[in-house]
């Protein structure tokens, strides 16, 4: 089974949050989500209720809400599981920002390898149209019209990035743009768009009909609420799983069963890889900012290969627009390669590491700032590893 | 009356701008429904949906080959896709691999000669509690050994055989 412990979607009761949401004004609603402290749960964390704001009080004659479902970062698959276990859920997030925002349009961006998911979202859809949760006057409000229709993915990992998804939506290649602007202001058709996680939208309706206050009862004072961690590798447990903000990695992987890890990619491939001597550290917003992918790797592990696998996911998925990361990707993965034969001079791992720095400063988009970010941890907390290889296999 | 593929074809791009309309942003969705009933976007079609949409067919071929699961080349009826990212990685893929490799006698990237079974690389789908895990079109195989790869290529020969014998159109319905 791949839920492992007590989930707070579990206790929604589907329709609650709606009802509480269409009871306030649409400012109200946005006032209680910014109270919650509810920040995007892709990984991101920017503050939902302010981007809420931010699309409510932009001016456009189409507003849409946009739910990103292109869960596609190494490690993460807790979206698949919110979205087969409490479609409603989402949905009604979707509906709920939707009426906060004056869009009359939602669209769930859903990524094609999870093709198998959208004939029962179909049905959970129609079944809200029935129910008056979606169409005409959602229920029985006048003035208020949102529906939601399904858009599926390509195979295309970048267009988890907001500007990507949205060139993706209106039949463009899924290259980033320049932000500013932002898809608030300027996103779908040029028309202010609200782009959330799907896990932040869910957790927008449990605020909605748990109240705020609640939500702050769980995490650290600056990152409040629970987090959906997907936790995959050398782990007796794998699964999601549900904590609050502000647990240790060491109280996550005792739970897990992965007390004798070595190291742990918190964040997938585009995170950061701890050694040991770090899983006393907090998943949150002030720490160790993450979508949820928890990678553990046990005690036998080759770091350089765990590298050398994101490093060829990032080769392989760069979109090729902006040069750091085009070729940056490349030479960081020839160089992982070198290292792993042990054929690379200190002063070239210098190079590698100057290069990585670079990609981090130069790159367009989240994708090449942070594709890096494995290769430099690895290369700082697992130097005993990485230099004077003889590993006659791999020559 | 003899009707030609390109007949055909253009008549299916018809009925799904027809569906999704004639926007920009209607590409996409025409685009995979053209794949999934021909597993190929051939020239001809990139140039119809380009007439149709009123934009160049050089729009259209730059989001072709974009996007991993849109196909200039000819696709097999069954596409696999392999996850090769990392927790998958560490629970065994390439022993799925090689046994893949030596069922269908392809290496990853190529199509069997019957043009039954396409053989690709995936990049995360999303199982990593459950890997070695990979795609058969739509379809998501998790825990998958060596020894089940036989089994789950022969339910493939099963559906295909259930069908309708090759048409002159290339496909099954």
């Amino acid at each position: 089974m791949t839920i492992r412990n007590a989930m707070t979607l579990a206790s929604v009761e589907p329709g609650v949050g709606l009802a509480a949401a269409l009871k306030k004004d649409r400012a109200g609603v946005i006032a209680e989500i910014r109270d919650s402290g509810l920040k995007g749960r892709g990984g991101a964390g920017f503050a939902t209720g302010i981007k809420w704001n931010l699309a409510a009080a932009a001016r456009g004659e189409r507003k849409y809400i946009i739910c990103n479902a292109d869960e596609g970062e190494p490690g993460t698959f807790k979206d698949r599981v919110i979205l087969s276990e409490w479609p409603d859920i989402v949905f009604e997030g979707m509906t709920i920002a939707g009426y906060a925002i004056g869009a009359a349009e939602g669209i769930l961006y859903l990524r094609g390898e999870y093709t198998y998911l959208r004939k029962q979202l179909e049905r959970c859809l129609a079944k809200r149209r029935d129910a008056k949760l979606l169409g005409t006057a959602v229920c029985g409000r006048q003035g208020f019209d949102f529906d939601i229709r399904i858009r599926m993915g390509c195979g295309a990992y970048v267009c988890g990035e907001e500007t990507a998804l949205i060139e993706s939506l209106e039949g463009h290649r899924g290259e980033a743009r320049n932000r500013p602007p932002f898809p608030v202001n300027t996103g779908f058709n040029g028309m202010p768009t609200v782009v959330n996680n799907v896990e932040t939208l869910a957790f927008a309706a449990a605020i909605l009909a748990k109240g705020a206050a609640w939500f702050k009862t769980l995490g650290t004072g600056k990152t409040t609420g629970p987090k959906m961690l997907s936790i995959s590798g050398d782990v007796a447990r794998p699964g999601v799983y549900e904590f609050p903000m502000g647990v240790t990695v060491a109280d996550v992987l005792k739970v897990a069963g992965g007390e004798n890890a070595k190291a742990v990619a918190v964040g997938g491939a585009s995170g950061y890889c701890l050694p040991a001597s770090e899983f006393n550290r907090v998943i949150g917003y002030e720490d160790l900012a993450t979508g949820g992918s928890i990678i553990v790797f046990g005690p036998g592990r080759d770091m350089l290969a765990a590298a050398e696998n994101f490093l060829e996911f990032f080769t392989d998925e760069s979109c090729g627009q902006c040069t750091p990361c085009r070729y940056g990707n490349p030479r960081l993965l020839e160089g992982v390669r070198l290292l792993r034969q042990g054929r690379c001079s200190t002063a070239y791992l210098k190079d590698l590491c100057a290069l990585g720095e670079t990609m981090r400063m130069a790159s367009k988009c989240g994708l090449g700032q942070s594709s890096p970010n494995v290769f430099l941890s690895v290369v700082k907390n697992f130097r005993s590893e990485v230099l004077g290889r003889t590993s006659p296999e791999h020559a | 009356m003899l009707t030609t593929q390109q007949d055909t074809l253009t008549r299916d791009i018809g009925r799904l701008i027809e569906e999704h309309g004639t926007s920009r942003s209607a590409l996409i969705p025409v685009l995979q429904g053209i794949q999934e009933r021909y597993h190929t976007i051939s020239d001809f079609a990139m140039q119809t949906v380009a007439d149709k949409l009123g934009i160049h067919p050089v729009e259209v071929y730059g989001v072709v080959t974009f996007y991993a699961f849109l196909n200039e080349g000819y696709h097999g009826r069954f596409v696999i896709r392999l996850c090769r990212t990392i927790s998958c990685d560490m629970a065994g893929k390439e022993a799925v691999a090689r046994q893949l490799r030596n069922d269908l006698g392809v290496d990853f990237g190529q199509t069997t000669r019957d043009g039954r079974f396409t053989l690709e690389w995936a990049n995360c789908i999303g199982m990593c509690d459950q890997g070695p895990a990979m795609l058969v079109n739509d379809q998501v195989f998790t825990q998958v050994t060596p020894e089940k790869v036989h089994d789950i290529l022969v339910a493939c020969q099963k559906v295909f055989s259930a069908h309708a014998p090759e048409t002159g159109e290339g496909h099954a319905q």
